[in-house]
């Protein structure tokens, strides 16, 4: 696998996101692609393979989409497959199962996830339980797809992290991509998917560029859901993270490294299923677990880790408690000294791990 | 010697059948009531001609689906069936009108009231029984219930008041995205109707014209709540005001089949959905948990049962038209009832699904998976 250069949004210089295993040779013709463009790509690709699959949500068509992300498909594929609908949620979720019902495959687009609770009876009773309460009769393949958790500067109800909501349901599977390959290769695995997939993008990763490897170009190139990746090998302590905090622990690991204290990252990929067995091998390795995440700490995405791990075989390899590294148990407010210490920075991944490795 | 003969039940269907030409009128054609309109131009004809086989097989649908929902209420009473049981008798004309009305090859979707509609829509009165025990030979192996009943080109059977009309209309959205001239009947009741995403979903199958019948199921109560208490408008046909609407007597299923007729061609001609609200009566209450007379009087119950009962209507126009004679009636009653019989003994005799199918049908096409137990040691497995 290529080696990653992460540019964080404020514009400091490329982090190497160093050492990978080395399971295919680095191939040469690489490009920079942003996770926006790498989204489109995967609608794109699935929207030509599969006649039955179509997007619908507010303003994917002819706006092309609230963060571009649907740009050019209207043009490209027209009023049948790409489908605008008013801003009534609850309806176009419930039209978009009921169509899954009978035999297409939508993506429904929230523009952000913040709506979906209107529309949550429809993901949760409609979509996510049917294929159990049919005795497997009705499949729902679905993808429920948008913008999750905090941005920037926009306040307590546009803010919310949803992982956890929905990870906590059978019949669901959750997807949490970080970057442009994560994006590019999880969105067609979910599009392919026969089953409910809620797919949570980042609105303040969208723009952001990653390489992305000749393999991961191919348009069959498919992420398997349900996998964790490691972006990073390290010794001495294990960081779980998932989406855009990604990003924070390989810049924390990079500033750690200076010290000598070297951070295994994982890249969770999939929230549920979980990859327990990754995280696992990793702490039977560092001994040290630290999970990071933007939600908020109560019955959490890092919640669910930790008690995973203290039922499992890797309990008797930690050296210490593991933590979790978390939003504040506050609705995020606006002013931006306060959202910036809403949400874990940099500087308390650092803190955390030193805590937990008693340095 | 054709008296004898006639006494014994088994050769009398023998006796009849010889007799079926000879004196039997094959089509009558009878008056329905004129519906209320709503932005339409024309309503269903003033009059429906019923052929005798057709009457013979409405009567035969009726009859089971009334007798089934009198066993079940049976077995709820001796604890046989738990949980949630809402019983469908009184409406037989609905169900077996509205199927009267389109094809197999078309869709359905309704509301918890399903037991009826899971039967015209293919389901056999074993299955159906067999899943109110909670049997493994129920139509889902005993996973969904009473609520969760799923056949062919029938999505359930749905417990969230309301949220099977944003469904059925995507289901319609397939139906115009595939092409193959199908159509969604999407059915509400009198206290579904006024949901929010109900009107959600007028707008947007209104916008796409996608071919969706809504049919408002109006039994006059919500639960124990009147349709007055509920209703700033109880005029529920004219509720999806820029659609087109009309309002039908759904004690008569000759009147349910023309209207469906009517607004089958509405949506097969591309014009968009239709709304039809069905004037129908439960004699139950709600549900089992409900005697259903606290919010209204046995003499109303009465009244209806009497005067507008579906199945007697029908009876009445094929006997007093030479349709059918008493004892062939009464034939079909007695192998109805063998029928319900048959399924009662079925559903109660059937064992209840074997514990390894706990954890199965989470996903479809997945591999096998781990599911966790009640506590950390125990890991279920899970397949497709």
């Amino acid at each position: 696998m290529a080696s990653l250069r992460c540019f964080l949004r404020s514009g400091k210089n490329a982090v190497s996101a160093g050492l990978r295993r080395e399971f295919h040779r680095t191939p040469p013709a690489a490009v920079q692609v942003t996770v926006r463009d790498a989204l489109n790509q995967a609608m794109d690709e699935e929207l030509e393979r599969d006649e039955r699959v179509f997007l619908l949500g507010e303003e994917v068509a002819q706006y092309d989409g609230a963060y571009k992300i649907s740009r050019g498909l209207w043009k490209k594929y027209g009023d049948k497959r790409i489908i605008d609908t008013p801003i009534t949620e609850m309806g176009f979720a419930g039209i978009a199962v009921g169509a899954a019902m009978a035999g297409l495959r939508p993506i429904c687009e929230f523009m952000t996830f913040n709506f979906s609770m209107q529309a949550i009876d429809q993901v949760i009773n409609s979509a996510a339980k049917t294929y159990y309460m049919s005795a497997g009769l009705q499949p729902i393949p679905i993808v429920f797809r948008g913008p999750n958790g905090a941005s920037a500067g926009v306040a307590a109800q546009h803010s919310q992290c949803f992982a956890a909501w929905y990870s906590h349901c059978p019949g669901l599977k959750v997807v949490s991509p970080w970057s442009a390959e994560d994006s590019k290769g999880l969105l067609k695995s979910a599009i392919r998917d026969d089953n409910p997939v809620v797919f949570l993008e980042n609105e303040l990763m969208y723009g952001v560029p990653f390489e992305m490897s000749e393999e991961a170009q191919s348009k069959d190139f498919i992420i398997p859901i349900g996998k964790a990746k490691l972006e990073r090998q390290g010794n001495h302590v294990t960081l779980v993270s998932h989406s855009r905090m990604v990003s924070l622990c390989l810049d924390a690991a990079a500033v750690l490294a200076k010290e000598g204290i070297e951070c295994e990252v994982i890249n969770m990929r999939t929230i549920r299923p979980l990859d327990a067995e990754a995280i696992e091998t990793s702490i039977m390795k560092t001994n040290h677990l630290i999970t990071v995440e933007g939600g908020w700490p109560q019955f959490g995405v890092g919640a669910e880790i930790l008690a995973r791990i203290m039922e499992g075989p890797a309990f008797n390899y930690l050296d210490a408690p593991a933590v979790r590294v978390t939003g504040v148990d506050i609705p995020m407010p606006y002013a931006k000294i306060l959202e910036d210490n809403s949400i874990p920075q940099i500087k308390d991944i650092i803190f955390s791990v030193k805590k937990t490795l008693n340095v | 010697l054709l008296l004898l003969l006639l006494l014994k039940s088994n050769i009398s269907s023998v006796v009849v059948s010889a007799r079926t030409y000879a004196d039997f009128t094959p089509q009558a054609t009878f008056d329905i009531k004129k519906c209320d309109l709503h932005k339409l131009e024309e309503g269903p004809p003033l009059q429906a001609v019923l052929s005798r086989e057709e009457g013979l097989q409405y009567y035969r649908t009726m009859q089971t689906m009334r007798r089934m929902e009198l066993k079940a209420d049976q077995l709820y009473k001796q604890k046989i069936i738990r949980g949630f049981c809402h019983l469908y008798d009184g409406q037989e004309a609905c169900a077996v009108g509205i199927e009267a009305g389109i094809n197999l090859s078309d869709h359905l979707i309704t509301a918890y009231r399903a037991h009826g509609y899971t039967l015209t829509r293919g389901g056999t009165v074993r299955e159906i029984m067999a899943e109110l025990t909670g049997r493994r030979g129920g139509i889902a192996k005993g996973k969904g219930g009473s609520m969760h009943m799923y056949t062919k080109h029938f999505y359930g059977g749905n417990g969230i008041v309301g949220a099977q009309v944003p469904l059925g209309a995507g289901v319609a959205l397939a139906c115009k995205y595939l092409g193959k001239n199908e159509l969604c009947v999407c059915l509400y009741g009198d206290g579904a109707a006024n949901q929010g995403q109900i009107f959600e979903t007028y707008n947007m199958a209104s916008l796409w014209k996608l071919p969706c019948i809504f049919i408002c199921e109006n039994n006059k109560y919500g639960m124990g709540t009147s349709v007055e208490r509920a209703a700033a408008s109880t005029d529920y046909y004219k509720r999806g005001d820029f659609i087109p609407g009309l309002r039908v007597d759904g004690m008569d299923v000759l009147c349910v089949r023309e209207a469906t007729k009517l607004a089958a061609e509405h949506c097969r001609s591309g014009k968009g959905p239709i709304l039809m609200e069905l004037q129908t009566y439960r004699y139950h209450g709600h549900s089992m948990s409900d005697p259903g007379v606290s919010y209204r009087t046995r003499d109303e119950i009465q009244e209806v049962r009497s005067k507008s009962d579906p199945i007697s209507m029908l009876k009445d126009r094929m006997l007093s038209n030479n349709m059918a004679s008493v004892e062939e009636l009464k034939e079909i009653d007695v192998e109805v009832r063998k029928e319900i019989e048959d399924a009662a003994q079925f559903a109660t005799t059937d064992p209840e699904p074997p514990l390894d199918d706990l954890c199965n049908h989470i996903f479809y096409n997945d591999p096998p998976m781990e599911v966790r137990g009640t506590n950390p040691w125990t890991k279920l497995k899970s397949v497709s």
